[in-house]
């Protein structure tokens, strides 16, 4: 048995170390890095809050946009996951679930840095989507404002991210037990309430996983803020690029890297608690 | 389904979906062919190939990129298949302590924000001189597509009928023998689907190679990002166009690959 384990061990410890080497270890530098004053001239490298300190005088208002944006991306995509996979279990028209199907997984597989360049195009003064509004006669063109700020980065996001969000959500919603829904429609419930009351309750873990799931991912994309989000301010990891590319100052960067890894960790602790609670209950 | 009043609602949402959808994508299609476009024209007012022929010049550097992204890919699935594989094999089948703390170790590099760990691992290769090689991306990239490599490997290997497997055994075949013959042939599908998962992910992959590869190593996401920065549209569409075929015609025929028994042992 004990050599049986040592050989088991051994198949995984090749794919186990290329984790460690080539992430927890630049994790650890990055987390301990965010805390290290470098030596300066005659001054030894010592432990403190400085780049914190910096990175808060420098980018605190980039930090709440960071948070502002990633938030409100999140509770859309939510949101709009849990209509599409409302619709898909609850409409009934066959031709209109498969059209749907069909068109929501397209922005899955498609990079973050694409999305960026395609809305870039789409949500420019005069792109596809003013000119489109133009024709149906909604806006002035001439008059007419581009998206390509705060508004942009979050309609890149909700558009690359409901797709992944929906697969989980509808997945999940297509293995719950009908019983449940057929009930609550029996008792004379509207589309809305089976959604809210009985559907959304039982596919809650897929939902909030997959929620989490796409706010860490947001929270890291450096392509879209870079090509929408023009100005300030702008997110974290373009200032996190910045500090590197222009100073070289990684104490910075570290930091504001500490600081979206304490959202992320914040997120996914609010999660933990609140299943945890409810696992006490049942 | 009748046209009629009570559909006309559903009719609708469904069209500003697929508008939704498609309007991103139709523009860049546009743009990829559009020589000539100036407000306030709806449309370009020149189409043409005259861009597609500046992207294939030599000296244009695409045909370079892509090379170079199609390289670093194909590598980063031999990596990842390479450990994936027997990793997968003994999460599958043999007994492991803290199995599932295993398995979420491999989850960890895409569950965490990763541009500091980038920033990091690019310090440490400048430091070995691995900064701006193949190698250096390669091995960013692997450690990225592991998620699929392993999480799917090891679903194909538990779908495999352990029946066949202890009758090869039973046969007097060595555990090695009844793994090449039996074990592997039959998750081979499986892999397949995870190696192409990998090959995507790299092939789409930005931010590490924006922090390790530079500015040596130029991807085509990193020269379609320089391109779109400088204002060439053209070039950047045809670009993403050739990134996003791949990923798309994968995504109309995963399914072919990765039956139904096998995803749902994903991530167990």
């Amino acid at each position: 048995m004990r050599e049986s384990r040592f050989v088991s061990m051994t198949l995984v410890a090749p794919a186990l170390f290329l984790v460690a080497g080539l992430f927890l270890w630049p994790l650890g530098k990055s987390l301990i890095g965010a805390f290290l004053i470098e030596p300066d001239g005659e001054v030894a490298a010592r432990i403190g809050l400085d780049n914190f300190i910096k990175a808060f005088s420098l980018y605190g208002q980039d930090v709440l946009f960071t948070v502002g944006i990633v938030t409100t991306a999140t509770l859309l995509v939510g949101l709009i996951s849990v209509g599409i996979g409302g619709y898909i279990t609850l409409c009934g028209r066959p031709v209109m679930v498969a059209a749907l199907k069909w068109l929501y997984r397209w922005p899955l597989f498609i990079p973050f840095v694409v999305v960026g360049q395609m809305m870039r195009t789409f949500l420019a003064k005069n792109g596809f989507m003013n000119n489109s509004f133009e024709a149906m006669g909604l806006i002035d063109g001439f008059t007419a404002s581009g998206y390509l700020d705060w508004r942009g980065i979050i309609i890149a996001f909700v558009w690359k991210q409901t797709a992944f969000a929906a697969l989980l959500v509808s997945g999940a919603m297509a293995a719950l037990d009908r019983s449940t829904i057929e009930a609550g429609r029996d008792l004379g419930a509207s589309p809305w309430r089976i959604l809210g009351q009985i559907i959304v309750p039982q596919i809650k873990t897929t939902l909030m996983v997959s929620l989490i799931l796409s706010f860490v991912t947001m929270l890291s994309v450096l392509s879209v803020p870079m090509m929408i989000g023009t100005g300030t301010p702008t997110m974290m990891t373009v200032d996190m690029a910045w500090r590197i590319n222009g100073y070289s100052d990684y104490g910075v960067a570290n930091a504001l890297g500490f600081i979206s890894m304490a959202m992320a960790g914040t997120v996914a602790w609010i999660y933990l608690k609140q299943a945890v609670k409810e696992g006490g209950q049942n | 389904m009748r046209l009629s009043i009570k559909n006309l609602p559903h009719i609708l949402l469904i069209a500003l979906f697929a508008w939704v959808i498609f309007g991103p994508l139709l523009n860049m299609l546009i743009w990829a062919f559009t020589e000539s476009w100036f407000f306030p024209a709806k449309l370009p007012t020149v189409w043409g190939f005259k861009y597609w022929e500046r992207v294939f010049r030599p000296q244009a550097g695409a045909i370079d990129s892509l090379v170079t992204s199609v390289h670093i890919a194909a590598w980063t699935v031999v990596v990842s298949l390479l450990v994936a594989i027997p990793a997968g094999y003994a999460l599958a089948r043999r007994s492991l302590p803290v199995r599932t703390l295993i398995m979420l170790t491999f989850l960890i590099p895409q569950a965490f924000p990763s541009v500091a760990v980038f920033i990091n691992i690019g310090r440490i290769f400048y430091d070995i001189g691995l900064n701006g090689t193949i190698f250096g991306v390669v091995m960013v990239h692997s450690v990225q597509g592991l998620v699929y490599a392993v999480w799917i490997s090891t679903a194909a290997f538990s779908a495999v009928d352990r029946d066949l497997e202890l009758a090869a055994r039973d046969l007097g075949s060595s555990p090695l023998q009844s793994f090449r013959t039996v074990s592997l042939p039959i998750a081979a599908p499986g892999i397949m689907a995870s190696a192409i998962f990998v090959f995507l992910n790299s092939l789409d992959e930005f931010t590490g190679t924006f922090f390790v590869g530079v500015p040596d190593i130029t991807t085509l996401p990193l020269m379609m990002y320089t391109a779109s920065m400088e204002g060439n549209y053209q070039i950047a569409s045809i670009t993403a166009l050739f990134l996003l075929i791949p990923s798309v015609g994968f995504m109309l025929v995963v399914e072919r690959f990765l039956k139904s028994n096998v995803v749902s042992k994903i991530g167990v």
